[in-house]
C-alpha cells in the first residue's frame, strides 16, 4: 500500500544504456525511431514489470532479470543450430530467425506461394509504408504493457508477411526462431502478418533455444486480418536452456466475419510469459485462443490474455490445459472485456489444471469485465489432481500405472489440441505431448478411489 | 444479460430513489471538534473511560495509520476523502441511560420506525423462544441498548457493546482483539483501530448453543460523522452462534464514511453464522450523497472442524469495499460465503471474499450473485488459495451476474491459487440470458411467461436467500423484491 518508487535495478540501468548506445543503429525510418523513443520513454517511466503490477502479479520480471544481457547483433549458426534446423524441416515455407535476425540463406524463400510477400522486418522498418506504424503498434489494449514497450524499442529483425486478398494457402508458413546460445544474448524480434480479405492461412511459430548459454528473448507477433479471413496460428515452445527468460507477445486485430485461432504448446518453458492482446475490428467474428502447458522441474509458464470485444456479435473461446509437475508454476490470467456497444457477445473462457505432485503450483485469474447487458459470458477454472477413478478404470483393464497416467493426461490435453485444424500439425502437437509424457518418470498423485 | 421488463420493474422498486430509511432523527448530539489528531483519539478513549492499555493501543494504531496510503486497487471511483472534515465521535447528549426508560424517546421512536424491537416484552408476546432475537442497537458512535442480556448471561453467553467488554472483560478483549485482522492489515482497518467507537462483543462459552439469534442494528444519524464500529465474536469449543447485522442511514447530500472491522474466532468444533443485510443510504440517482462502506470482515477458523459462514445481502451504500473472508486454519474447518449484491443508481460495489486454506482437509464454498442496474458497477473480487500444507483442500465457487440496462457494468475478478496437488478447486462464473429452453419448459407446464420469468429469476438468488435466518430472509426478500414472489402481473 505504501508508494513504490523503486530505485532502478541493474538490469533497468543496463537496458537504458543499451538503448542509448543502440538506437542510432537499430533499423527504422524516422516514424519508427519516434515509435522506439516513445516506447522506451514509457518503459523507463514504469521500469521492468513487477509483482505489484496487476497484470504481472505472478511473473516478477524485475526480480527475474537480475541483469540485462548484451543485445544480440549477429546470428551465430553453430553446429547445434544446424542440427536443430535439420530436425525442424517443413514442407512449404520455412522462415528462419537466428538470434532474432532473419536468415535468407536458411529460409526456403523459393517455396513462397503466389500472393504472399515476405520481407525481413529490418527492411520493412525503413520502408515508407503509410500504415506501418499502425500495424506495428497493434491493438490499443496492448499499449500499456511494459514488456511489449521494450520489444518495440529494441526490435531488431523478424519477418513481415503480407498475404494478398483472397489467397488460400495450402501449406502453413513456419517461422522458426532459434537462440544459438553461443554466448549470453538478449534477443528482441518481431514478426508481422497482414492477411487481406478472405485469406485462408496457417502460421506456425517455433521457438527453441540451444546451448550452452541461456538467452533472454522478447518476441512479438502482430496479426492484422481482414474481413472473412480464416487465420490459424500455432506456436510451439520447446527446448529452452534452463535460466532462459522469455516474453512472447501476440497481438491480433481481427476483421468482420472472420476467424482467428491460436494454439500454443509449451513443453519446455524455462521461464516463459506468453501474453495475448486481441481485439475485434468487425462484427460476427470468431476468435479462439487455446493452449497446453506441460511443466516440470523449476519451470514457470505464464499465460496472460486480454480479449477486447469492442463490437457486437463477437464469439470468443479460450481454453488452456495445464499439466504441472515437479516444482513448476503455472499461471493463467485471462480478461474478457465486453464494451458497452458489444451486445450479443458470446464469450467462454476455461482454464483446467492437473497438479501432478506436491510442490507444483497454479495461479488462476479468469476475469470478466462486462458493460453490455445482452451477452452470454462465462468462465470456469479448475485445479485438481488426476482422477483416481479414471486411472483405476484403465489399470483394471491391464494397463500399468505409467501408461494409464499418460493416457489420462493425454486425453486431458487432447481436448484443447482438437482445435488445431491442420491435421498434420495436430499430429505433430500430439506427438510432442506424447514424448513429453513418456519422459516423465515415477507415478503422480491421484485422488483416492 | 438482457433483463425482462419484470425484473426491471422490481429492481426499480428498490431503486435509490425509493430509499425508505432516509429520515433524520433530530436529537442533541455531543461531538468533539472535526478532524483527526492524537487528541481526537484521546477524546474518544476518555469518553469511553477506557483503561490506559486501550488508549496506548489506539495511539499506536493512529501513528501507524499516518504512515499508510489509501488503497486504490478496487474498481471504485470517488473524490479524495478529507479525513480532517469528519466528526469521529457523536453520541446523544446526557448521561448513559441505565434502562430503556432513560433513553431519549426520539431514539426509541427511530428504532420503532426502522422496525427494530428494543423492548423485550414486545418481542416476547406470541413469539416462540427460539425465534427471539437479542438486539444491540448502535446509534452513531454509541450502543444505546442491548436486549436480553440477562437471559443470555444465564446461558453463559456474553453479548454486550465492545465498550462494555473492554471495561468488564478486558482479559478476553486483550486476548482476541486484532488477532484476526491485524492492526496494520489495511488503511481502513488501522483507522478503525485508532478511532473505533462502538460495536458488539459476543462470547459463547464452551459447548453452548446460543439460545437465540443475536443481532446488531447500526444507525448513522448525525451529519458529517463517520461510523467506526468494531465487532468481536468468539465461539469457544463446540459452541454455536448465529449473528445478524443490519444498517441504515439518513438521506444526506454529502458522503459519509463507515469503516468497520469485524473479527470472528471459531475454536474447535465451533460454528459462527454471520448474516448481514446492508442497507446504508446509497445516494441519489446521480450519485450524490450516500455511505462509503469500507469494511474489513474476517473470520478465523482457528479450531479443528470449526465453521464460519458469511451471508450478505448488499443493497445500500454509495460505494461498497468489503470482502468477508475466512482463514481456514484448523484441520477440517469450513468456510462459506453467500452473497447477493444489488446495485442501482450510481452505486459502486467491489465485494467478494477470500478463502485461505491453511489446514488439512479444509473446505469452502462461495456463491455470489450480482445484479447491476442503472449506472452502477458491480465487481466480484475473490481469492481462494491453498497453502502447501493444506492437503485435501476443496473449494467450489460460483459467481453469476445479471445486468439490467446498458449503462451498468458487471465484473468478475477471481484469484485461484493452489500450492498443493491434493487441492480441488472449481470456479465458475456466468453472465447469461434467461434460457429459452427454461422458459419453454415452464410455459409448457402452464405458467404464463411472467410467472416463468419470475420463477427463473427467483432461482437466481434463492441459493443465497435460503441461507439467511428467517427473520432476515423476510427483510431481505422485501429489499430484493426481485425475488419476485407473488408480485407477477
Amino acid at each position: 500500500m505504501s508508494i513504490v518508487t523503486p530505485l532502478k535495478t541493474a538490469a533497468e540501468q543496463a537496458l537504458s544504456a543499451q538503448f542509448s548506445a543502440a538506437k542510432a543503429e537499430l533499423p527504422g525510418a524516422l516514424p519508427v525511431r519516434k515509435l522506439r523513443e516513445d516506447a522506451f520513454a514509457g518503459f523507463e517511466a514504469k521500469g521492468l514489470p513487477h509483482r505489484r503490477l496487476e497484470s504481472w502479479r505472478y511473473t516478477d520480471l524485475r526480480g527475474l532479470l537480475r541483469e540485462a544481457k548484451p543485445l544480440a547483433d549477429k546470428a551465430s549458426v553453430t553446429p547445434a543450430v544446424t542440427a536443430c534446423l535439420a530436425e525442424l524441416a517443413f514442407e512449404g515455407v520455412r522462415l528462419v530467425l537466428i538470434d532474432g535476425a532473419f536468415s535468407a540463406d536458411l529460409s526456403t524463400l523459393d517455396a513462397v506461394p503466389p500472393g504472399v510477400t515476405i520481407q525481413p522486418l529490418s527492411e520493412a522498418l525503413v520502408s515508407t509504408r503509410e500504415d506501418l506504424i499502425r500495424i506495428l503498434a497493434g491493438p490499443g489494449i496492448a499499449q500499456i504493457d511494459t514488456g511489449l514497450m521494450l520489444n518495440t524499442a529494441l526490435m531488431r529483425d523478424g519477418v513481415f508477411i503480407e498475404i494478398a486478398e483472397g489467397t488460400e494457402l495450402a501449406q502453413p508458413i513456419a517461422i522458426v526462431s532459434l537462440a544459438s546460445g553461443e554466448d549470453e544474448r538478449a534477443i528482441f524480434h518481431r514478426s508481422v502478418v497482414v492477411a487481406g480479405k478472405g485469406v485462408k492461412a496457417t502460421i506456425v511459430e517455433i521457438g527453441e533455444g540451444v546451448g550452452p548459454h541461456a538467452s533472454q528473448v522478447n518476441g512479438a507477433i502482430v496479426f492484422e486480418t481482414g474481413d472473412e479471413s480464416d487465420v490459424q496460428h500455432l506456436r510451439i515452445v520447446s527446448r529452452a536452456v534452463p535460466e532462459t527468460v522469455q516474453v512472447q507477445t501476440l497481438m491480433a486485430t481481427v476483421g468482420a466475419n472472420a476467424k482467428f485461432e491460436s494454439f500454443a504448446l509449451v513443453c519446455e518453458a524455462a521461464t516463459l510469459r506468453q501474453q495475448y492482446f486481441v481485439e475485434y475490428a468487425g462484427e460476427h467474428s470468431e476468435i479462439g485462443l487455446r493452449g497446453v502447458n506441460l511443466l516440470g522441474g523449476q519451470e514457470h509458464s505464464d499465460v496472460t490474455l486480454v480479449m477486447d470485444h469492442a463490437v457486437p456479435h463477437g464469439v470468443s473461446r479460450e481454453m488452456f490445459k495445464n499439466i504441472i509437475g515437479g516444482e513448476a508454476t503455472g499461471v493463467f490470467q485471462g480478461k474478457v472485456i465486453v464494451r458497452k456497444y458489444a451486445q450479443k457477445t458470446d464469450g467462454g473462457m476455461k482454464s483446467n489444471t492437473l497438479l501432478l505432485n506436491d510442490g507444483a503450483t497454479m495461479f488462476n485469474k479468469p476475469e470478466l469485465e462486462i458493460f453490455a447487458d445482452d451477452v452470454v459470458c462465462g468462465h470456469g477454472a479448475t485445479v485438481a489432481q488426476m482422477d483416481g477413478e479414471q486411472l483405476f478404470y484403465l489399470m483394471a483393464r491391464g494397463l500399468p500405472r505409467p501408461q494409464a497416467e499418460a493416457l489420462v493426461l493425454q486425453a486431458f490435453a487432447g481436448e484443447a489440441v482438437e482445435f488445431v485444424q491442420d491435421e498434420s500439425l495436430r499430429g505433430m502437437v500430439m506427438g510432442r505431448i506424447e514424448s513429453w509424457l513418456a519422459k516423465r518418470d515415477g507415478s503422480s498423485l491421484a485422488s483416492t478411489v | 444479460m438482457a433483463a425482462v421488463q419484470e425484473t426491471i420493474d422490481q429492481v426499480k422498486s428498490i431503486d435509490v430513489t425509493e430509499y425508505k430509511y432516509g429520515f433524520v432523527t433530530d436529537i442533541e448530539m455531543e461531538k468533539p471538534a472535526k478532524g483527526l489528531t492524537e487528541d481526537t483519539v484521546r477524546y474518544i478513549s476518555a469518553r469511553k473511560n477506557e483503561p490506559a492499555w486501550m488508549l496506548e493501543w489506539r495511539l499506536d494504531a493512529f501513528r501507524r495509520w499516518k504512515t499508510m496510503k489509501e488503497p486504490d486497487w478496487a474498481r471504485v471511483n470517488y473524490p479524495p476523502i478529507d479525513y480532517q472534515d469528519i466528526y469521529y465521535y457523536a453520541a446523544p447528549k446526557g448521561a448513559a441511560p441505565q434502562s430503556l426508560d432513560e433513553i431519549d424517546p426520539a431514539i426509541l421512536e427511530t428504532y420503532k420506525k426502522l422496525g427494530i424491537p428494543l423492548r423485550e416484552q414486545e418481542i416476547l408476546a406470541g413469539v416462540a423462544p427460539e425465534n427471539r432475537v437479542a438486539v444491540d442497537a448502535v446509534f452513531d458512535s454509541v450502543s444505546v441498548v442491548t436486549t436480553f442480556k440477562k437471559e443470555l448471561a444465564q446461558a453463559g453467553v456474553i453479548f454486550c457493546s465492545i465498550s462494555d467488554a473492554i471495561q468488564e472483560r478486558p482479559e478476553l478483549v486483550k486476548k482476541y482483539l486484532a488477532t484476526v485482522v491485524p492492526v496494520t492489515d489495511n488503511y481502513f482497518a488501522t483507522l478503525n483501530c485508532a478511532v473505533f467507537t462502538d460495536g458488539s462483543f459476543v462470547y459463547i462459552p464452551k459447548g453452548v448453543r446460543c439460545p437465540m439469534e443475536l443481532s446488531t442494528y447500526f444507525r448513522i444519524n448525525e451529519q458529517n460523522t463517520g461510523q467506526f464500529e468494531r465487532t468481536l465474536i468468539i465461539a469457544e469449543e463446540g459452541s454455536y452462534v448465529s449473528y445478524l447485522e443490519g444498517c441504515t442511514a439518513p438521506k444526506r447530500d454529502e458522503n459519509q464514511l463507515h469503516a468497520a472491522v469485524v473479527e470472528l474466532i471459531a475454536l474447535d468444533d465451533a460454528e459462527i453464522k454471520y448474516s448481514t443485510v446492508q442497507n446504508w443510504y446509497p445516494g441519489d440517482a446521480e450519485g450524490k450523497g450516500g455511505i462509503y462502506n469500507f469494511v474489513t470482515k474476517r473470520g478465523d477458523c482457528r479450531g479443528r472442524n470449526s465453521k464460519i459462514s458469511w451471508t450478505q445481502v448488499e443493497t445500500g451504500s454509495a460505494i461498497t469495499w468489503k470482502y468477508p473472508s475466512c482463514i481456514l486454519r484448523g484441520d477440517g474447518s469450513r468456510g462459506e460465503f453467500y452473497s447477493i449484491a444489488v446495485s442501482n443508481g450510481a452505486q459502486q460495489v467491489d465485494s467478494g471474499t477470500k478463502m485461505i486454506h491453511l489446514g488439512k482437509n479444509t473446505t469452502s464454498k462461495i456463491i455470489a450473485k450480482g445484479i447491476a442496474a442503472g449506472k452502477s458497477d458491480s465487481t466480484y473480487r475473490g481469492m481462494v488459495s491453498a497453502h502447501r500444507k493444506a492437503t485435501g483442500a476443496r473449494n467450489f465457487t460460483n459467481c453469476d451476474s445479471l445486468l439490467i440496462g446498458d449503462q451498468c457494468g458487471a465484473h468478475t475478478i477471481p484469484y485461484i491459487e493452489a500450492k498443493t496437488a491434493t487441492a480441488i478447486f472449481e470456479h465458475e462464473a456466468t453472465t447469461s440470458k434467461i434460457g429459452e429452453d427454461q422458459l419453454f419448459y415452464c410455459q409448457q407446464r402452464g405458467l404464463s411467461e411472467e410467472e416463468a420469468v419470475a420463477l427463473i429469476v427467483n432461482g437466481f438468488v434463492k441459493e443465497v436467500l435460503q441461507q439467511l435466518p428467517m427473520e432476515f430472509a423476510v427483510e431481505a426478500q422485501k429489499l430484493i423484491t426481485i425475488s419476485l414472489e407473488g408480485s407477477v402481473g
